[in-house]
């Protein structure tokens, strides 16, 4: 009886499934395009019905719940839930995570809701990558013309450049407001359920959403993902006033311009503010704690980017500190910053700067989620997962049916990375184990010129090399030999490849240069469809482009294996 | 696997010459090459292109791209046997932009030399083929550092890329003698290495003779600028209190590179900090015309080329400065535009009696005495073209397809040219008109640039202040400005010696002399005072 409804139902269930993938995706949102077609092989691979068995029973069981109810769920709609349960899935947030999982699963034919306590598109959208590259946008222009000699070089020449503080804010602000339409839109146009309020758990499979202290409504879910994000953190000692001391969340608003602004922490938000900064006419004092700028960056690029961003800028650093206390500016007097030397502890110096810009890194939102009620305890406010971002309890068990996506989890803080964690859940509720490559997630910082990586630095690398037994090379192009880049006359920059010389693996690559963030992508996906160096160096780039920086680097790397492509003759000299 | 022994290549003018391939695309040379009693040795790679490779050519040589190259040089007493092999490190064909100077490459050979100096220098490395000066991008040791063997010392930027150049030795970096942003020949000496602190010294004084003997621009700074004056700052801080030194970052960076001690300086800024600027006076510079980045509410744009510097005048006490506001800056380079242009005024009187009548039949239709005047010189521009050209660049006229009569307006604190464009073509009540929504949004700040940098022609007009008559300066982009005085009773004799009252008005323009010369700017002053005086030609 058993074996008869899962084969029916397996036949019944996924066969429509297939034409999904094989035409042209009815929903063609260019956020998320590029993931349907990424979770493709392990669709198709699924749909081939060569592996039946591996799909759970009990997976078939929920589909088939309710008889006669039509399971083809249609694209455009959200499905019906299961059995006993208000929706199949559940999402507690809506950022940029939480929508990409609530599109993924209403494809799914999974009913979906998500509750979203704040604004749809969370931090991303409204107070971060967005609006940050909209004013990057600004002061990338602003550089261009307030460069003579690069103008000069080029045969340019403006008279006067200047800019509208609050028109730049405003784009910033437009820009926001527009991406969060057009996010709420493409769920509102699959049906997905907004519910509005904060969600907490209430127990197994069951929570509660509302206005704070009035969480009064009560939903059940198959699944539940916890999407909650994070928020700046501001270490103890600093008093935000959002004026003079402020976080991210503030500085995007572009209320005024310091003429000296002390940014403390050199990550990529503190760099990327540095950059908006110091093109509209601030000068940059970094406040870093450990002893180099730019400490997450492979050290090889994070030396060229202070050479490229920070040295030849009106930045100066303070390195191997930590700031004590941050005093906002009061009765005439400026903001202060007392530093402390970071091991010793012994005070060190103390600045008086304009304002001061918090980007010590964000915490996860995590509070007041009910998580005691599946007897989950946050680790310094993570919500603990496994690598399919399954929840663990106290114990390290899996708590079933609720997953934990994106900031809230801490494995990889970044937008883009919840989304995909989000949509590896999905899957896996669908009932296709999926577990997501981290390593295949490229990061960028959008600075001018930007920096982006995937995969591993080289001193990780090389730890790696040394615990497992492997050798490593490493290959490196510059921008200075690039037709494109010097055309534009910005050959400043470099490219660099981790690799396993014997089997061609692709361990990490890193880009400072000209429309970096859009170049890491060819290695991204080489290395999340596990190409090696030796397949990839034969593809064509078009020239003349910056991607021929990468052809470079790819064709360079020296790889003791037999390519597929016959090798041309050894001829003497 | 050995090196191969060649001839002397006369090219490279070599000494010696040895090259051997890594692999079948690859090859490695070494140029030895003698002078001045020292050896050089010249090592570099040469690959062929991707192209006959993926082509299965024979590598075409010729086209080597050179991968890398350096120079290396090795005290006097050093000889070196050419026939012994060399090692070479697998890692010198893996990168095209890191320099493997390996001195592993030589040294092994090298080590079993006695080595008699202690004191090496360091050499601008040829980084490309084609490189023949280096510049020094940044020192990553500073003197007193202890250096390994193969650690990175300074940053050198060649015509290709920036490239890490390493140590060829353990010791001392006892001094550095081409600073960061300096550049220097290939092959000049840019550092000294120590080998034990005892020769830092010896190393130091030779650095001095090596700096002295080159002539440096720079030697009025202070012998020593890294020490620090104390007398200058003890006074600083009685004067200033326990308050200590604060700079901005850029003001910092200013005075290390104009070697200024920053606590010398008196800071003007907020809450007394030191500015860019004070460090600028400090050293004595004035600011090239300083790039400070204002936030402006509107931007008119109007470009001009502007070439003269105004002459700093000592400033009366008590004074107040006003920065100009963007209008004022426009106006301001226009002006000063102006004097590149070489002018001539032509005045010429003009009966308005009949005007004054015909103004007062159009008053009430709502037509003014600006669009009458503008009228009329758009008619009689029509009949002179060459007034209402324009010399864009010296060499050339530019006939203007359509008169627009631009008209000075004073509006708070500046002056605005709104363009009353073909003038020549609309009747004067569209005119009167088009005159009022221009005016409207003139003073609203909302003219769009075509509607006040279009104009082939200025019209001036002071008549209502009684002015009698004046002289106009010519705005950039034109040919001719109109400058318009009041219109007032006059005994004038007419042909028959009769004397009479009349409005006499008096019209005085400026013209640019490249393209319209005097009898020119006459006729058309003539046939504009024709249709002053017949003002029934302006309803035409």
């Amino acid at each position: 009886m058993q074996a008869s409804i899962s084969i029916s139902s397996c036949s019944s269930s996924f066969a429509p499934v297939a034409p999904r993938f094989v035409g042209p995706p009815a929903l063609s949102y260019s956020i998320g395009q590029h993931r349907f077609f990424r979770l493709r092989k392990e669709a198709f691979g699924f749909c081939s019905l060569n592996q039946p068995c591996s799909i759970p029973i009990h997976e078939y069981r929920m589909r088939n719940r309710l008889p006669g109810m039509k399971i083809t769920a249609s694209v455009s709609s959200n499905g019906s839930p299961s059995m006993g349960f208000d929706y199949d899935l559940v999402i507690i947030g809506a950022g940029v995570g939480g929508h990409g999982a609530a599109l993924h699963a209403v494809e799914k034919g999974l009913k979906t809701a998500i509750i979203e306590g704040d604004v749809i598109g969370g931090t991303c959208v409204n107070r971060g990558c967005v609006p940050s590259k909209a004013l990057l946008a600004v002061s990338g222009r602003m550089r261009e013309l307030q460069d003579e000699q690069h103008l000069k070089a080029l045969g340019l020449r403006v008279s006067e450049s200047g800019y509208d503080r609050q028109a730049v804010a405003d784009h910033a602000n437009n820009l926001a407001s527009k991406i969060r339409g057009n996010l709420t839109n493409s769920m509102k146009a699959l049906g997905v359920d907004i519910l509005t309020g904060v969600g907490a758990f209430v127990g197994k499979q069951k929570v509660k959403y509302g206005k704070v202290g009035f969480m009064d409504t009560e939903i059940t879910a198959k699944n539940i993902i916890i999407a909650t994000g994070s928020v700046p953190f501001v270490p103890n000692g600093i008093e935000v006033d959002g004026r003079t001391v402020f976080t991210s969340d503030h500085a995007l608003k572009l209320e005024w311009i310091p003429d000296w602004l002390a940014i403390v922490g050199s990550g990529y938000i503190g760099l990327e503010f540095s950059d908006v900064y110091t093109a509209l006419g601030s000068e940059v004092t970094f406040v870093e704690a450990l002893d180099q700028l730019m400490p997450g960056f492979d050290p090889e690029i994070g030396k060229l980017a202070q050479r490229i961003l920070v040295n030849p800028r009106k930045i100066d650093h303070h390195v191997g500190v930590f700031a004590k206390k941050i005093t906002p500016a009061k009765d005439g007097k400026p903001v202060i910053i007392e530093l402390i030397d970071a091991k010793t502890k012994e005070p060190k110096d103390t600045l008086e700067v304009d304002a001061a810009l918090i980007a010590t890194g964000r915490a996860p939102f995590t509070k007041g989620l009910g998580l005691e009620n599946v007897n989950v305890e946050t680790q310094r406010g993570f919500v603990p997962v496994n690598e399919r971002m399954e929840v663990l309890d106290a114990n390290g068990n899996v708590v079933p049916h609720v997953y934990c996506i994106g900031d809230a989890n801490g494995k990889m803080m970044l937008a883009h990375a919840a989304s995909a964690q989000g949509i590896s859940v999905v899957e896996q509720v669908c009932g296709r184990d999926n577990v997501l490559n981290h390593l295949s997630v490229p990061a960028a910082c959008f600075t001018h010129p930007e920096i982006s990586f995937v995969g591993l630095t080289e001193p990780q690398a090389r730890e790696k090399a040394e615990k497992e037994g492997f050798e490593i090379s490493i290959a490196k192009t510059s921008f200075k030999a690039n037709t494109k880049a010097l055309a534009e006359n910005e050959g400043d920059g470099l490219a660099k490849l981790i690799y396993k010389p014997d089997t061609g693996e692709i361990l990490g690559v890193h880009i400072l240069g000209l429309h970096a963030a859009d170049l890491i992508h060819e290695a991204s996906n080489a290395m999340a469809m596990g190409m090696k160096v030796q397949d990839i160096k034969f593809a064509v780039h078009a020239h003349p482009t910056l991607s021929e920086v990468l052809d470079e680097l790819f064709k360079s790397a020296k790889v003791n294996v037999a390519a597929a492509v016959p090798q041309p003759e050894a001829v003497a000299v | 696997m050995g090196l191969h022994k060649k001839n002397t290549n006369e090219q490279f003018k070599t000494d010696r010459y040895w090259t051997t391939n890594l692999s079948p695309y690859s090859v490695i040379s070494v140029i030895q090459r003698k002078t001045d009693g020292k050896s050089w040795y010249l090592v570099f790679s040469a690959t062929t292109n991707s192209a006959d490779r993926a082509h299965s050519r024979r590598p075409r040589y010729l086209s080597f791209s050179v991968r890398f190259f350096f120079v290396m040089s090795m005290p006097s007493l050093l000889s070196f046997n050419g026939n012994s092999a060399i090692s070479f490190s697998s890692a010198i064909s893996t990168s095209t932009t890191r320099i493997q100077c390996r001195p592993i490459l030589l040294s092994t050979k090298v080590r079993n030399f006695s080595v008699s100096a202690k004191i090496r220098e360091i050499f601008m490395p040829a980084l490309s083929s084609t490189m023949t000066e280096g510049k020094i991008v940044s020192w990553i040791k500073s003197e007193g550092d202890r250096l390994n063997k193969g650690e990175s010392v300074v940053v050198v930027e060649s015509d290709k890329a920036d490239m890490d150049v390493e140590t060829f030795y353990d010791g001392i970096l006892a001094a550095i003698v081409v600073p960061e942003g300096d550049s220097a020949p290939v092959g000049a000496p840019i550092g000294l290495l120590a080998e034990s602190e005892d020769e830092i010294a010896q190393a130091k004084s030779q650095a001095n003779n090596n700096t002295q003997s080159q002539p440096r621009s720079d030697s009025d700074s202070d012998s020593s600028p890294s020490t620090p004056q104390p007398a200058v700052s003890a006074k600083n801080v009685v004067q200033q209190g326990p308050r200590k030194v604060v700079a901005t970052p850029y003001a910092k960076k200013l005075a290390k590179q104009h070697k200024v001690d920053i606590a010398s300086v008196t800071g003007t800024g907020d809450f007394g900090r030191i500015t860019p600027a004070d460090v600028e006076a400090a050293a004595g510079i004035l600011p090239p015309k300083k790039k400070t980045i204002h936030s402006i509410p509107v931007v008119v744009a109007e470009t001009a080329p502007l070439s003269s510097k105004p002459a700093s005048l000592p400033q009366i006490p008590g004074s107040t400065v006003v920065p100009f506001t963007t209008m004022q800056t426009a106006v301001s380079k226009n002006m000063v535009a102006s004097l590149s242009v070489p002018t001539f005024r032509v005045g010429y009187p003009m009966i308005t009696d009949a005007l004054d009548a015909f103004y007062g039949k159009v008053k009430p239709k709502g037509v003014t005495m600006t669009v009458l005047l503008a009228k009329a010189v758009a008619m009689a521009l029509v009949q002179h073209p060459f007034v209402n050209a324009s010399c864009k660049n010296g060499k050339s006229f530019t006939y203007n397809a359509s008169v627009n009569i631009a008209v000075a307006v004073a509006m708070d604190g500046g002056l605005l040219t709104p363009v009353l464009q073909d003038t020549d073509k609309l009747d004067i009540y569209l005119l009167s008109q088009r005159w009022k929504e221009l005016v409207g949004k003139a003073r609203a700040k909302q003219l769009q640039p075509h509607e006040y940098n279009s104009g082939t022609f200025t019209l001036s007009n002071l008549g209502m202040f009684g002015v009698d008559r004046f002289d106009a300066i010519l705005p950039p982009g034109q040919g001719a400005i109109m400058a318009v005085g009041a219109s007032k009773p006059t005994v004038v004799a007419d042909g028959d010696g009769f004397l009479g009252v009349k409005c006499k008005m008096l019209v005085n323009v400026t013209a640019d002399h490249r393209i319209v010369y005097g009898a020119e700017l006459a006729a058309f002053l003539q046939t504009f005072a024709k249709i002053i005086e017949n003002p029934e030609s302006l309803t035409l």
